[in-house]
């Protein structure tokens, strides 16, 4: 167990000095070790005892039992209040005690994870927690960084060396991380062991890409800034090793401080009981005082002359005072109004709802080998109620896996499936994929369906074989070769990655580069071409071209961008290929298709000469520079011909745009906060089916000033507002009363709009004075795009829902950067089986497919929900139809506290007769099969507007409760007002008349549970009759002669039992006052099952929304994009890595070595065959004459 | 158990009925067909039963007199106001009530007195006793339980025997009830049964006397005190030796408190052999010792003869109750039936589906 010490005072600034423990130890930072869990094991016991006496509920029944030891007050004994009390308290640490302990396990899991660190110049394996501020550690390529790491030295050149940030801000293409050149010679150990610089740098903060520090070393200053820095939570990619110095560590790394605090959650529900346990708090205080006045009246008028027979206590000596007490006394035996078993039986049957959720095997990812998770147990009904979900985007809603899908060579399109019939074949059913193993260099993962394209390369389709070589060209991956013929491509962004793979899987293999040159394997022969320029990459270019001079000394420009600016600067002679390429980018498109269009220039070698010239001089300019290379590369990139468009799929998980249509019927919103840029969010918004062409408008804002932002918002709302012209401006987001109104307006808005914010308008729009304006443009929209926003910001959105619309929220998340999102949000979903675990485990539930959720809210959550509701419902009846007895017979008892019931009664009422079967209702209740919730998302909306148990409801319960006590008292009453027994002695006794009371009270209850519960198991049948049986028997046991000789007075009520039940007369009793007590409430249930279905009978409900569900469905099917055009070039590329290509700067000499190598090695005798054979189709020039297969 | 993703082995979680929540079950549903019948039945069982209810009642015959004695009513009201200014044991008061029977008093016949605004339930009263003591056990004998006070010791510190507020109230009216078969004849004393008016169990289980000392009652209770409204100790109750103690019939039945401030409680059978059939016609007197005082406290007494039936003695609330009930049963069933009749007019659609 790893004890982390928390408390310091605040930093000023951090010094650390490199392999100098014990200078570091001054300042005591932090050590590498997190800390989750709040308890071990000598701590447990006081403080969770003081966390639970925090809770009202359990102080005010501490209270109660210190009341109970005063005897003039004490109405019952002690151990009716210290059973149930220790029973809870128990019960609850045991959950504690459970849940801590994994908390440990995932801590410690963490905190032993290894890492090599440099001590006393040796590389040692350290548990992550024992690594200390001013270590050097020790990376290895794919692991995670094990806490802020000043990057000392890499395996690169240059001391680069490539993170994956994904876990930090949800980016996922790689960054590049540069040590200054002075450490980066720090190569080999022995060197690093002589480091000794210091570092002074700001304190710990949540600012990801903010890092200012200075490294003092040898006398000499060097600024840092976060270039320099490897964060915790990123990995190691495509760096064989690297070391970096620790400068923040545990708690005060980035990761950590971007981690938020964490928030005890508590369900709306909570929110709700704990207000109505107020309430009835004071609602029992009245009685109280109501009894207490009445005491002191009747022992004014009565009791006083009563003395005779009973005198007053010593200790009293007037009525005041007896009413005093008496009010005290009638607080204990009435406390059962605010139940003690209430906040336990909540927790049993959370706890089973959430056992529900890891059991589901419709939720366990067989790929994954993941089930579902309920990682807290309290907020399951919740998922019932969801009415905002905010969604990231990157490993949640795809997979962050890119396809080469489709692509259009000179008008004609590939990469359709079909199947044996001719039919285009849907997912499932596809023949196998196309066999690639004529070429040896291909990638085994990369499969493609359309045999056709193959063909047309093998044939020497001129066209195919440019487009190929196009994209075997046109990049800026690096390869890496450690086997002959063991390619790997570190590609920035996972687009251009699948678009060289697939050059490499059709014969055009990329196999290396060296600053001047790239070599490419065209179908199986070795052809190097000379690198003049790279045309890097922006985002206002968006495009990228390349010039080569191939082997045959012609210079080409080969380019590829987004179709938007390409196709205005192709040659006009491609008008017509330009139309059918066009119609090819359309359907791509509208398959959700991330699309690419490829053009190439010829260039003469006169024009370059003196263009490059001119390049020169504008990469030298000292002042606008940007814009002159721009300006540069517009030229050349003109009057190119067309070649074809690629289409890459950004492979969404299973089943996302099922899923969010599903939970769009339910009437759930889905808001997508994602770090990436806007194009790719659009996109996939697309593929998934939040936005659709059927749209009336998307609003895009993405203004830069608050004037601008405010300016796009109110345009974006008076659109809105123009077109369906029936709305005013009373959206109201105070009360949350109003919430359904609100809905209806929002459906009032003629047409559906969609909203696309960028992160530095959002910055803007979360402000105070926009904030709301923002909101109400959002929630007018049917969907909602953030992109390129902060982990911060992500958590402002959810907050700023959560602040004004009432509305229970839900984040969803894989990454590290939606940790403080899904904390803040009321349900925290993290996606399970990805590589990091940071979301997980800041997560409320987890799975791996973004799919389970529609499972997850529809059905757990829903049913969870009514079971809570009902349990409340029929709690609350339960314990007033039980307590108010006493309030009634206080009239007749000269309000002297007397209780109704026996006190063993009392003690067991709650925590034997009648709980089981109510539980059972509440763990496994169901009014409508689980695919019913899914067939008709309709079935959701009771929860989203809490109608099931609000306080209404409550106050329903609560009259239905009092009713049932008013009968159960005066029922017995007016029959044993002057009944005699059969033989004639004395009925109405105290302790008959206790038990006729009691026992109709267990029977009516059971009867409403009966009456309350909609799906009888076995396990209903066994509580419900069980209860009553158990009531009986301990009624007989508890009456029997056995137990009264062994403590006469405990068991006074000897006999009683077989005397009174013998009595027809109390059995007529107790059967008219269970059918009196239930029979309005089944004319009522009748009723309202007729006259008001759709509120109550969600099954008859369910019929009637089946037929318009069916029609919706179809709907939903046909839903296709069309005619708008997008493109996605690779957007998540960057700009800057054709410089550093161009300058060789991270290519390392054995690279360049090799790459000579490769070229003129020759593999296997096949492929010797191979390039013999297509050697003569292989010339990029001659193929126009070629006619197209096909 | 699935609870942590990480340990082995548990991660594929159980196709079983109860995991996957695909428990058999009977999903009732309040439809038509079940709720009208149910309705219409139990309207017609209640008044059924509430009929013969209220006949079996209507058919006990009860004559009561108020003996309490207030200013100007009855015969008491001498021995009333002796009561009032002495303070307890009192002093022997008697009076007399006399009635005339036309018609035989169908019996068996029960003689019950009945208090009132004598609040036996109030909490301070209930708990003041010690059943530990009353079951016969020595050691409470002499230490009675602290629940006892004021009544648990004399002021000279001797332990009261029985203990207790209740014990000590103990109802001590007795009654003899006197028969002239022909006017102006002899009366005769109508034999009362007083055995067997307490519980079966209380008497042979719940109250036992302390082991006798050399077979001498006084003596097994020798250091205690009698409780101080009682003019004889405890095992004086009765000179019968199966009567007297803690299991004398009367302190056993007043010891069962009752659950509400107005209740009777039986005082004898009138089971002799030339009353078995009942009470015969004719006039009768009760004499009433006039020991107990009520009007402090606003009580009242009552004499009461009763018969009873199979379902007890008078009781017209139950019978009243379920004719009541059965016919707002049948109400509401008719309401219901036209809703539901209407209700389907508008739909069309059946009601009896899913």
């Amino acid at each position: 167990m790893a004890l982390c010490t928390k408390k310091r005072p605040p930093e000023e600034e951090r010094r650390a000095r490199a392999n100098d423990r014990e200078y570091n130890e001054k300042f005591q930072y932090a050590s590498n070790c997190i800390k989750t869990s709040k308890y071990n094991i000598v701590t447990f016991l006081p403080v969770n005892l003081f966390e639970q006496f925090q809770e009202v509920a359990n102080t005010y029944f501490l209270f109660l039992l210190i009341l109970q030891l005063i005897p003039q007050i004490s109405s019952l004994s002690w151990f009716t209040t210290i059973v149930p009390l220790v029973l809870v308290l128990t019960i609850t640490a045991v959950k504690d005690a459970t849940d801590d302990y994994f908390r440990h396990k995932s801590d410690n899991q963490v905190n032993n994870r290894q890492s090599q660190v440099l001590i006393s110049g040796i590389l040692q394996q350290e548990q992550w927690m024992n690594v200390r501020v001013g270590d050097i550690i020790k990376l290895e390529n794919n692991q995670f960084v094990a806490a802020d790491l000043l990057l000392l030295s890499s395996s690169e050149p240059h001391g680069l060396c490539y993170i994956e940030t994904a876990e930090l801000d949800g980016e996922t293409n790689m960054k590049v991380r540069q040590a200054i050149p002075v450490t980066s010679e720090l190569g080999d150990i022995n060197k690093l062991a002589k480091f000794d610089g210091e570092v002074i740098c700001e304190p710990p903060n949540n600012k990801l890409d903010k890092f200012s520090g200075t490294l003092y070393w040898k006398e000499n200053k060097f600024p840092l800034s976060n270039q320099n820095m490897l964060l915790r939570g990123c990995v190691l990619r495509n760096t064989e090793w690297c070391f970096g110095l620790v400068i923040f560590a545990g708690p005060d790394t980035k990761l950590m401080q971007n981690s938020g605090r964490t928030k005890f959650k508590r369900t709306s529900i909570d929110r709700l009981m704990n207000t109505l346990v107020l309430w009835i708090f004071g609602f029992l205080v009245c009685m109280g005082v109501i009894l207490a006045i009445g005491n002191a009246i009747w022992e004014y008028e009565v009791g006083v002359r009563f003395q005779v027979y009973l005198p007053w206590d010593e200790a009293v000596d007037s009525a005041f005072f007896s009413g005093f007490l008496s009010f005290w006394s009638y607080i204990i035996i009435l406390n059962t109004v605010v139940p003690i078993s209430l906040y336990v039986s909540v927790e049993v049957i959370r706890l089973g709802h959430s056992y529900f959720i890891n059991w589901d095997k419709k939720m366990y990812c067989m790929k994954k080998r993941t089930p579902a998770e309920a990682r807290t147990t309290t907020l399951n009904e919740e998922l019932g109620q969801v009415e905002y979900i905010f969604s990231d985007k990157t490993g949640t809603l795809t997979q962050n896996i890119m396809i080469f899908n489709k692509c259009s060579i000179y008008g004609r399109s590939y990469g359709d499936v079909f199947d044996v019939l001719g039919h285009k074949a849907e997912l499932g059913e596809r023949p196998e994929p196309i066999d690639f193993s004529f070429n040896p260099l291909a990638d085994k993962k990369f499969l493609f369906w359309d045999p056709s394209l193959l063909e047309a390369v093998k044939v020497g389709d001129p066209h195919t074989h440019e487009f190929f070589r196009l994209l075997s060209l046109c990049h800026t991956v690096m390869s890496e070769e450690k086997n002959e013929g063991e390619l790997y491509y570190k590609a920035q962004s996972p687009d251009e990655g699948a678009l060289v793979t697939a050059a490499r899987n059709f014969g055009f293999v990329f196999r290396s580069r060296t600053p001047k040159t790239i070599t490419v394997h065209e179908m199986g022969k070795a052809i190097t071409y000379q690198l003049l320029a790279i045309l890097d990459f922006n985002n206002i270019r968006k495009r990228m071209s390349v010039i080569v001079r191939n082997s045959e000394g012609k210079i080409r420009l080969y380019c590829k961008g987004a179709d938007t600016i390409l196709l205005e600067r192709l040659h006009p002679s491609n008008h017509e290929l330009l139309n059918t390429t066009t119609d090819h980018l359309n359907e791509y498109a509208g398959d959700g298709l991330r699309t690419l269009v490829l053009a190439y220039k010829d260039l003469e070698e006169d024009y370059y000469e003196e263009w490059a010239e001119r390049r020169l001089r504008a990469s030298l300019a000292q002042d606008s520079r940007e814009d002159r290379l721009a300006s540069v590369y517009d030229e050349v990139e003109n009057d190119m011909m067309l070649l074809g468009a690629t289409a890459i799929e950004d492979k969404l998980q299973q089943g996302v745009p099922e899923t969010i249509a599903l939970l769009t019927l339910a009437n759930i919103k889905i808001w997508v906060l994602t770090g990436d840029k806007q194009e790719t969010a659009v996109n996939i918004g697309y593929s998934c089916k939040m936005l659709t062409d059927d749209m009336t408008e998307v609003f895009i804002v993405t203004g830069h000033t608050v004037l601008e932002v405010r300016e796009e918002l109110r345009k974006a709302r008076e659109k809105m507002m123009e077109s369906s012209r029936t709305v005013g401006n009373g959206f109201s987001y105070q009360e949350k009363l109003s919430s359904s109104k609100l809905t209806s307006v929002l459906e009032a808005i003629a047409g559906e709009y969609a909203l696309v914010i960028n992160g530095h308008s959002l910055a803007h729009a979360l402000e105070a004075d926009m904030e709301l304006e923002f909101l109400e443009t959002a929630c007018a929209c049917k969907a909602v795009i953030c992109c390129r926003v902060t982990p911060l910001q992500k958590a402002q959105v959810v907050e700023l829902v959560k602040k004004y619309k009432k509305a229970v929220t839900l984040a969803i998340g894989d990454g590290a950067n939606d940790v403080s999102m899904i904390k803040t949000a009321h349900i925290g979903v993290g996606i399970s089986g990805q590589e990091g675990i940071q979301a997980v485990l800041a997560s409320d539930y987890s799975f791996s497919q973004f799919k389970f959720l529609q499972r997850l809210l529809l059905v757990h959550g829903r049913w969870s929900y009514l079971r809570m509701c009902k349990f409340l419902c029929y709690f609350f009846y339960k314990n007033f139809a039980f307590t108010m007895v006493h309030f009634w017979f206080g009239f007749f008892c000269g309000f002297s506290a007397q209780t109704v019931y026996d006190q063993y009664f009392i003690t067991l009422y709650n925590i034997v007769y009648t709980s089981l079967p109510v539980l059972a209702m509440g763990v496994f209740d169901q009014d409508v099969p689980e695919q019913r919730s899914m067939e008709y998302p309709k079935l959701y909306e009771p929860g989203q507007l809490n109608l099931l148990f609000n306080k209404r409801e409550f106050f329903i319960c609560i009259a239905q409760g009092i009713y049932t006590s008013v009968l159960m008292f005066f029922i017995p009453y007016g029959v044993f007002a002057e009944a005699t027994r059969d033989d004639g002695t004395q009925l109405a006794d105290y302790q008959s008349f206790a038990v006729t009371v009691a026992t109709s009270l267990v029977i009516v209850v059971s009867v409403q549970i009966g009456l309350d519960t909609g799906y009888w198991t076995a396990i209903n049948h066994f509580f419900i009759w069980g209860s009553l049986a158990v009531y009986f028997a301990i009624l007989f046991a508890m009456h029997s002669k056995g137990l009264f000789e062994m403590f006469p007075n405990q068991f006074r009520f000897v006999g009683n039992a077989q005397n009174t039940l013998a009595q027809p007369t109390v059995w007529f009793t107790i059967v008219l006052t269970t059918v009196v007590c239930i029979m309005p409430v089944v004319a009522f249930r009748f009723l309202k099952l007729d006259l008001k279905p759709e509120l109550s009978d969600t099954v008859r409900y369910t019929q009637l929304v089946r037929k318009k569900q069916k029609a919706q469905h179809r709907c939903m099917r046909r839903v296709g994009r069309t005619g708008s055009r997008r493109s996605g070039y690779a957007f998540s590329h960057q700009e800057g890595f054709g410089e550093l290509i161009m300058s060789g700067k991270n290519m390392r000499l054995s690279s360049l070595a090799l790459s000579s190598f490769t070229t003129r090695s020759s593999s296997s005798w096949i492929e010797t065959l191979r390039r013999k054979k297509s050697d003569s189709a292989s010339s990029p020039s001659g193929g126009a004459d070629k006619p197209l297969k096909g | 158990m699935a609870w942590s993703a990480t340990s082995p082995g548990a991660n594929q979680p159980d196709n079983t009925a109860f995991t996957q929540q695909r428990l058999p079950a009977w999903q009732p549903l309040l439809s038509a067909g079940i709720t009208l019948p149910l309705f219409f039945c139990v309207g017609l069982a209640f008044i059924g039963l509430g009929l013969g209810l209220y006949y079996s009642s209507n058919g006990i015959k009860e004559i009561e007199y108020d003996y309490t004695g207030e200013p100007g009513i009855g015969n008491c009201t001498a021995c009333a106001r002796v009561g009032e200014r002495v303070a307890p044991p009192h002093p022997n008061c008697t009076c007399q009530w006399c009635f005339s029977l036309p018609e035989l008093f169908q019996g068996p016949v029960f003689l019950y007195y009945e208090l009132s605004n004598f609040y036996q339930n109030n909490r301070r009263y209930v708990v003041s006793r010690d059943d530990e003591q009353l079951s016969g056990l020595a050691s409470a004998l002499r230490h009675p339980a602290n629940e006892c006070a004021p009544y648990q010791r004399t002021p000279t510190g001797l332990p009261i025997a029985p203990c207790g507020a209740i014990a000590n109230s103990l109802f001590n009216d007795s009654f003899k009830l006197l028969y002239q078969r022909q006017p102006n004849g002899p009366y005769d004393e109508v034999p009362l049964d007083r055995t067997g008016i307490a519980w079966w169990t209380d008497y042979h289980v719940k109250f036992h006397n302390p082991a006798p000392i050399n077979g001498s009652l006084k003596l097994a209770f020798h250091g205690t005190a009698k409780p101080p409204n009682w003019p004889r100790p405890v095992y004086d109750l009765s000179p019968d030796p199966n009567n007297t103690g803690f299991v004398n019939q009367d302190f056993v039945v007043w010891m069962r408190t009752a659950a509400l401030p107005t209740f009777r409680k039986l005082y004898a059978r009138i089971r002799h052999v030339n009353y078995s059939a009942g009470l015969p016609r004719g006039t009768y007197c009760v004499n009433i010792t006039y020991n107990y005082p009520v009007l402090a406290f606003g009580g009242q007494k009552r004499i009461i003869f009763s018969s009873i039936s199979w379902m007890g003695g008078k009781n017209p609330f139950l019978g009243i109750a379920y004719l009541t009930f059965g016919s707002l049963c049948i109400i509401t069933g008719f309401v219901m039936l036209i809703v539901y009749i209407r209700y389907q007019d508008e739909n069309g659609d059946g009601d009896e589906d899913e």
